[in-house]
């Protein structure tokens, strides 16, 4: 994009500085707008199962809904507790929403469209995904009010328990794709199975690992069935319960945006990204563009999402736990030393 | 040698970020006393209790165990850390490397078993 600035007469150093921020701005604006749909087609999806019809009075097939409830919020009264502590209630939801939002940062959209193109990518996202745990953590410690501080203390130990498991799922990604750039790893699913299958879930050893990915990451977004944190029958509203107004509404956004991140990873890392599910020429003339199949693969995982949601029964929290530290540990340790056995048996072997 | 100017985009995503999020929470504040729906009262802002008032600190004791599942996680977290240099360089450092890790992986195994024994991931 800097060279169409710079094409139109402008200092190359301020054509990047205008380039980033529109870059930006078209990460961010539709990223908030996705957000708004996809919590619409959430409650759509979750009611056809349920055989309701779901959200259908404002706008065509209640398509703006969204908009309505998120223009009631911003005109609705804050409501801060008096015990609360003001600041820490305050920026709790700023960092929830802030972190979700700069995890995208790294995501590639195409080849080589991509805000930041480091080359530790998927460190970033781990270290940026980690810090969602501050909003949760200081809402519940701020709001100075049982339920919330109890579900605050279940969602941190319930997020840093998958982010472990995460953690060592990814490092199977990188022993294959050899790098920790998104581009790279991307790249390195042309053609995985059988010169024909761009997915690195079509791999033997990776696929029990993208299994286990995707469940771990509804258990990082607490989705159903892992939703403990806000179990309405124990918890009201989990760590949310005081709040009120948009601070109430960033909470919401930011967990969907980082539903949708989690979506874009499974994509991502496993299932090609914005590459072709399969690495043959079918229409000569045309070529769909990459973004087009990363955005049919994201909405693809989240309606794997929202069907979990509306059929899976919740977990109980000992479940959660044993899931995380008894099942997903040990077996993605066991496929570390498979993986990196099996690649210095045959790809390093020399 | 790193490019810290690849780190610049991420540096201005994090500025709007903060400034979006921070309008978000503070602009209906000022809009909700514009429009009159600022109506504090004393007891709209006491904690939420149900229909009674809350008689006992919000903060009180609570489970050891989420202690232990944060210092485990510091543990295993560290050796993914480990994990994320060696898996990029396997290979240049070939099987030494590789067989090296694996008794450092091994190691951290009896200690996840350890744990495991000793009821540490038990929630009854």
């Amino acid at each position: 994009m800097t060279e169409t600035f710079i094409s139109w007469g402008m200092d190359p150093n301020w054509a990047w500085g205008v380039a980033t921020i529109c870059g930006i701005l078209l990460i961010a604006l539709p990223l908030m707008l996705a957000v708004a749909m996809i919590i619409y087609a959430d409650r759509k999806i979750w009611a056809a199962i349920a055989l309701r019809r779901g959200p259908n009075v404002v706008g065509p097939f209640g398509l703006l809904q969204s908009f309505a409830d998120g223009l009631k919020v911003f005109l609705q009264e804050t409501i801060i507790p008096t015990s609360a502590n003001r600041g820490l209630f305050l920026i709790a939801p700023i960092i929830t929403f802030t972190v979700a939002l700069l995890a995208w940062a790294v995501i590639p959209f195409n080849s080589g469209a991509v805000l930041a193109d480091i080359n530790v990518g998927l460190l970033y996202i781990l270290a940026i995904s980690s810090l969602g745990v501050y909003g949760v953590i200081l809402s519940g410690w701020a709001s100075n009010s049982k339920y919330p501080f109890f579900s605050a203390m279940r969602a941190s130990a319930q997020m840093i328990s998958y982010e472990v498991s995460i953690g060592f799922i990814l490092i199977g990604i990188v022993l294959y794709a050899d790098s920790f750039n998104m581009n790279e790893i991307v790249k390195a699913q042309i053609g995985h199975g059988f010169g024909l299958v761009n997915a690195f879930g079509f791999n033997l050893l990776l696929f029990p690992l993208a299994v286990m990915f995707l469940i771990s990451s509804l258990a990082e977004t607490a989705r159903a069935p892992f939703d403990l944190t806000e179990a309405e029958s124990e918890l009201v509203a989990g760590y949310q319960t005081e709040y009120s107004s948009m601070s109430f509404a960033l909470f919401w956004l930011g967990e969907y945006a980082n539903v949708l991140l989690m979506c874009t990873l499974n994509a991502v890392l496993f299932w090609g990204g914005w590459l072709p599910p399969l690495n043959i020429d079918l229409i000569p003339w045309f070529d769909i563009p990459g973004v087009i199949w990363l955005f049919a693969k994201i909405l693809f995982f989240f309606f794997v999402f929202s069907w979990v949601k509306a059929t899976v029964p919740r977990y109980r929290y000992d479940q959660l736990m044993r899931l995380g530290w008894k099942v997903f540990l040990p077996i993605s340790l066991i496929w570390i030393f498979l993986i990196s056995g099996w690649l210095m048996l045959t790809r390093y072997a020399a | 040698m790193v490019d810290l100017t690849q780190y610049l985009p991420i540096l201005i995503f994090l500025v709007i970020a903060v400034g979006l999020s921070s309008a978000f929470v503070f602009l209906p504040m000022g809009v909700a006393r514009l429009t009159g729906a600022h109506k504090p009262e004393p007891a709209k802002l006491t904690e939420y209790e149900c229909g009674f008032p809350a008689f006992e600190d919000a903060r009180s004791q609570f489970d050891v165990r989420f202690y232990l599942v944060a210092i485990l996680f510091i543990i295993f977290d560290l050796e993914a850390a480990f994990l994320f240099p060696w898996a990029v360089s396997l290979e240049e450092i070939g099987w030494a490397g590789w067989a090296t890790m694996m008794i450092f992986l091994a190691e951290l195994t009896l200690g996840l078993v350890y744990a495991w024994k000793k009821g540490a991931l038990d929630w009854e």
